[in-house]
């Protein structure tokens, strides 16, 4: 009988991203059976210590030649012949750009069925593994069931609890036999878009600025706010559209779909495909002087007003707090 | 290509019902796919070659094939379901990659995610069924047909991953890789004369057991009815802080 669960996750430097704790404290939650996790690249072992103090019993750290640079396929192939030699009952990939082109390329190795993208991972009363999804960006949740023998899922950031188990993590000693001359696609290089601010996708608290600021230098006051407040910065998609901030700042139905506990929609009216991407946030706070504006009813907290004034008194008296704390 | 709900649905349940409620609803060209389609276009005029549009789904899916063609598909494969059949993205890849296979290809494209099912897998899935490299959500691309090899920059967050892999490949697109043309009305005429050949389901011979299987749908839950303030921004800006602080317990 398949047991336990494989908890696939990127490393760099010796140290993982909070969703890989996440999904292993989700893990060790659905036990029965070892929780395993595996990591790539230089330094792999190193995360042995603190992937076990929140859940992982055993480490397998891929650190050899053929595991320096990302590679789809190769990276596929190692993680199906570790999971035929674990064999266990679930794989659980974080639902990052990472995770997300690797998932299903094991997906279609081991012919097994993939949740992508899940925000909760229950066991159902039959014993099997139940997950709930987002479906059209949020506007509706699928509970899902897989009925492959290994049942595969994607786990969104920010939705588990980190817990410390105090494990110690022990290194597995793994080597897969692939073959590294024959990996196809390979990460040559990769180009850090330097930002001192939160992921988007990771963030508790993101401001996000419609075209209720009006010029791309206005968006300093909300880069102010961001800082009072140790947020991470987003954007509609009119405001990404025309060049006022990166595109990756764009959220939405087609954009990022985000799972903050604070969302500030500033200047955003709240049109459906951008009420979509952030259906996950516990409390959206809208700014924004058109009380008719439809983000208003998406909203816990809503300030009618222009932002010009009420963002700025927002920021010092944030910063006001913060230092009599 | 697929054909999916247009992104400004409502999306409404019926009791019980394992699918949404579908009646009423506009049907567009996923907006990704019109990014892979568009990409697809411009290697053909630079390269030239054919370009075939394969899209899975039941009879409506013909006026999305038009739009492809009236783009700038040379032709289309649809496969042609029926509702009572249950899908899920394995069961709907490995009927793409059946018709890529029969086709040929230099390349395969697709969009990043359907913006209904929200997967993000049937890409990397004809990938590996046909034993083909991958690179997904991607930005840019270059092709070098001499070498047989590409180049593509993929979105990580808050970084870009240059890959590169031999032809053929699937590549998945991502906004940002293109800007979609607009069909041109003498386009939109020549499309009515293009061929679609039509491939029953049936006719594959998958066995229809979806891997993933939706158990029950669900809204979410409703957000209570928010606290609205208004007047004095400086005072208005106080009492939110306050309500972060001591409600939202954020600051
Ligand atoms: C296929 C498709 C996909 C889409 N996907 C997305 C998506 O993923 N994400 C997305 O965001 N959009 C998406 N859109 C666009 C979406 O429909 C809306 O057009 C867009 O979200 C509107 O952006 P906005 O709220 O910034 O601008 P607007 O709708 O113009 O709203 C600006 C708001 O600012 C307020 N305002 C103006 N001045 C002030 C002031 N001084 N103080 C306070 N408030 C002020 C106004 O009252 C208004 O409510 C998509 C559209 C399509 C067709
Ligand atoms: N029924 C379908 N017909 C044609 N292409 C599809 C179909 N379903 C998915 N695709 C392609 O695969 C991509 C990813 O879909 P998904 O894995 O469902 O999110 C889409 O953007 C399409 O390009």
């Amino acid at each position: 009988m398949p047991e336990g669960i494989v908890v696939v996750t990127p490393q760099e430097g010796g140290r993982v991203r909070r969703v890989a704790y996440e999904m292993v404290s989700l893990a060790q939650g659905l036990a029965p059976g070892a929780v395993t996790a595996v990591t790539f690249g230089p330094e792999a072992e190193a995360t042995a210590s603190a992937l076990g103090k929140y859940g992982a019993d055993q480490v397998v750290a891929l650190n050899g030649p053929a595991y320096q640079r990302y590679s789809s396929d190769g990276f596929a192939l190692a993680v199906q012949a570790l999971i035929d030699h674990v064999d266990p009952e679930a794989v659980f990939f974080p639902a990052t750009a990472w995770g997300k082109d690797l998932a299903p390329r094991v997906a279609g190795l081991l012919q097994a069925g993939l949740a992508s993208d899940c925000i909760a991972v229950t066991r159902g009363s039959d014993g099997r593994l139940q997950a709930v999804r987002p479906i059209y960006a949020g506007k509706a949740f699928a509970t899902v069931s897989i009925q492959s023998q290994r049942q595969l899922f994607s786990i969104r950031p920010n939705i588990q609890a980190i817990v410390e188990h105090g494990r110690a993590g022990t290194l597995l000693p793994f080597t897969p036999s692939v073959d590294p001359s024959a990996f196809q696609a390979v990460a040559v290089e990769v180009r850090s878009q330097a930002s001192d601010k939160p992921d988007l996708t990771e963030a508790e608290i993101i401001v996000s600025g419609g075209r209720g600021i009006k010029a791309p230098e206005n968006f300093r006051l909300l880069e102010d706010l961001a800082d009072a407040l140790g947020a991470a910065l987003g954007s509609s998609r009119p405001v990404a559209d025309e060049g006022w901030v990166p595109h990756s700042y764009h959220i939405g139905q087609t954009g990022k779909v985000v799972s903050p506990t604070v969302y500030f929609a500033i200047g955003i009216s709240g049109a459906i495909q951008h009420l979509a991407g952030i259906s996950g946030a516990k409390y959206i706070v809208a700014i924004n002087n058109d009380p008719e504006a439809p983000i208003f009813k998406a909203a816990n907290y809503g300030i009618v007003g222009d932002l010009f004034q009420v963002v700025p008194a927002l920021t010092a008296e944030i910063r006001r707090m913060k230092e009599n704390a | 290509m697929k054909q999916v709900p247009d992104t400004a649905t409502l999306i409404r349940l019926q009791p019980g019902a394992k699918q949404i409620e579908t009646q009423g609803i506009k049907w567009v060209i996923n907006p990704y796919d019109e990014f892979a389609l568009e990409e697809g276009l411009r290697l053909k005029e630079r390269w030239g070659g054919e370009v075939v549009l394969v899209a899975l789904g039941p009879a409506r899916v013909e006026e999305a094939i038009r739009q492809g063609l009236a783009m700038g598909a040379d032709r289309a494969v649809h496969v042609l379901t029926n509702d009572a059949v249950e899908l899920d993205v394995w069961l709907v890849a490995q009927a793409l990659a059946r018709v890529c296979r029969e086709e040929g290809y230099d390349l395969i494209l697709t969009g990043k995610q359907a913006v209904d099912d929200d997967q993000a897998q049937v890409g990397p899935l004809v990938a590996v069924a046909l034993g083909l490299p991958q690179v997904t959500v991607v930005v840019q691309l270059a092709i070098d047909a001499e070498s047989r090899r590409l180049r593509a920059e993929r979105e990580l967050e808050g970084a870009i991953e240059v890959v590169e892999a031999p032809l053929p490949a699937v590549v998945t697109a991502q906004r940002g890789l293109n800007e979609p043309r607009y069909p041109t009305l003498p386009n939109i005429m020549k499309a009515k004369r293009k061929e679609v050949r039509t491939v029953a389901w049936e006719s594959l011979g998958l066995e229809a057991a979806p891997l993933v299987r939706i158990e029950s749908l669900s809204l979410p839950p409703a957000r209570p009815a928010a606290k609205i303030l208004t007047g004095d921004p400086e005072e208005a800006a106080r009492e939110l802080a306050r309500l972060l602080r001591e409600e939202a317990h954020v600051i």
